[in-house]
């Protein structure tokens, strides 16, 4: 991975240092706004205090990382396969792609009613939408690398005396393991983004949840901790992710980062 | 070559394959040869002539439009551990390591781990790979990654080699360099058992360097054009290139390969 040097961290924090210098010389200094509209960057401050010191950011936090973690595993669990068969086999592809084309375009938010209907107010509902949004990155890219696996290498390892099952194994997993990957890494990213979305309406915990309650108290300060907590833990999995994948797949490392 | 030396014979084979336009394109042949136990062949020919298709058959990636090919009396249907096939591109595996991809084969083929870990230092040790049985095959020089895919091939000791251009994608030093190399690989794999090679190119001095017989294909749809005995002694030195015969053979392919185009 590229070390970020002190200089080039130097150069990406001065519009966020500025942004922060603005909204603190416009709020607490000048009290431009009301804190209900927009609090000073101290309130925030105050507010992340009080909600991390009662445990209640971390519950929230916690209730919103199960969920990615149910929803990406079962995502995972049926997209991989099922890619894996709509790429390499066109029947497959045949049967499945009309119904998938038609679902892929519904945003996962879309769901939210009938997911309310189904499966009520809760875990169940959210982690549905969330699966949705994860579901469909991972497929898409699991079928692209499956349709891109190099066929000189599927030759070379027939030559070599591989079987279906070890050609499979060994060779198809391999190759698309980058694609499952890359496939995986937007799907946490789109699945973050949707799930606090979904908590927005659908459940009684969870970042977005605690957002939504926030707004309903009007607490604003408050509502800004939990979306920059968002942000931060979005850019955290997103570093994490790319970490596994230069760890799982070194040989990546030789013609990209 | 006696009918039962041969352990490669084609006969009538053809290839046409329907163009994206939808038009019929003769690829190759009607082309017959064999191939004795033990012998080398090379195939020279223009670009497109359809000699790589030759070899796709060959190794059983792609089916024959008419005629056959058969190994010891059985017709080719489909790829097998019995016919080793080196790629121009070397198709190395790149998530596995050289050990990994010289194990490759025996793997496959069901051997036991110690069986496998005793041929990959062999193959190492014979490829000059000590020292990089650990890398990846993106950290490995163009002739250390064919010298690896050829031991990756012979680890699982085939009666045959099909050798689609292996050293054309090397710069000229390295590429006479791994034709000695592949001629010592060639004798040290062959004393158990001799084997058998069909080596695709469209470098003349190498066909004459390293094969028993040449065979010049004409341009597509390909066919023998001619078929010369190579007279030089094994095992071959690097100064057959400068003598008489070298030269007026290199320039007999010469003159047949240009004279349809001209």
């Amino acid at each position: 991975m590229k070390r970020v040097g002190l200089k080039d961290a130097g150069w990406r924090l001065i519009l966020p240092v500025l942004c922060i210098s603005i909204w603190y010389v416009a709020t607490d200094v000048f009290h431009l706004t009301h804190p209900v509209i927009l609090p000073s960057p101290t309130a925030v401050l105050r507010a992340f205090v009080r909600l991390a010191s009662n445990g209640e950011l971390l519950d929230n936090i916690g209730a919103s990382l199960l969920r990615i973690f149910y929803a990406n595993c079962a995502a995972l669990a049926l997209a991989v396969p099922l890619g894996l068969a709509m790429g390499l086999y066109q029947p497959v592809e045949r049967l499945f792609d009309g119904l998938l084309s038609l679902f892929r375009p519904i945003p996962p938010l879309a769901w939210v009613p009938l997911s309310i209907l189904w499966l009520g107010i809760g875990t169940l509902s959210v982690v549905f939408i969330t699966f949705l949004a994860a579901f469909f990155a991972v497929l898409v890219n699991t079928i692209a690398g499956a349709r891109s696996v190099d066929k000189q290498l599927v030759r070379a390892a027939q030559s070599l005396g591989a079987g279906r099952q070890r050609l499979m194994v060994a060779v198809i997993l391999p190759s698309v393991a980058p694609a499952i990957f890359t496939g995986f890494r937007v799907a946490i990213g789109v699945s973050w983004m949707s799930i606090v979305a979904a908590e927005l309406i659908a459940a009684h915990s969870g970042l977005g949840y605690m957002i939504m309650y926030y707004r309903e108290v009007l607490r604003t300060d408050a509502i800004i901790v939990g979306m920059l907590t968002i942000g931060v833990i979005g850019l955290a999995m997103d570093f994490g992710t790319r970490w596994l994948e230069s760890r799982l797949m070194p040989w990546r490392t030789g013609f990209h980062l | 070559m006696s009918a039962a030396g041969d352990k490669i014979t084609a006969r009538g084979l053809t290839k046409r394959f329907q163009s994206v336009r939808g038009e019929v394109v003769d690829a190759l042949g009607p082309i017959d040869l064999s191939i004795g136990v033990g012998e080398f062949l090379a195939v020279v020919g223009p670009s497109g002539c359809g000699k790589s298709t030759l070899l796709n058959i060959a190794a059983g990636f792609d089916k024959a439009s008419s005629g056959y090919i058969e190994i010891d009396g059985r017709t080719i249907s489909s790829p097998g551990p019995e016919r080793g096939v080196v790629f121009q591109d070397y198709a190395l595996f790149p998530w596995l390591s050289v050990a990994g991809n010289i194990g490759f084969g025996p793997v496959s083929v069901g051997r036991s781990p110690a069986v496998v870990e005793e041929k990959v230092r062999h193959w190492v040790k014979l490829v000059r790979l000590e020292g990089s049985e650990g890398k990846f095959p993106h950290e490995l020089s163009g002739g250390m990654r064919q010298r690896c895919a050829l031991a990756r091939c012979l680890a699982n000791d085939p009666d045959i080699l099909l050798m689609d251009e292996p050293l054309a994608a090397l710069d000229a030093l390295t590429r006479v360099r791994l034709q000695d190399d592949l001629l010592q690989i060639w004798n040290e794999a062959s004393r158990e058992r001799p084997k058998s090679a069909l080596y695709i190119t469209h470098a003349i001095d190498e066909a004459l360097y390293l094969a028993d017989r040449i065979i010049v294909m004409s341009e597509r749809p390909g066919r023998v054009l001619r078929e010369i005995v190579v007279p030089f002694p094994r095992p071959r030195e690097p100064d057959i290139r400068t003598l008489p015969e070298f030269h007026r053979l290199a320039d007999e392919i010469w003159q047949l390969l240009r004279r349809p185009s001209a």
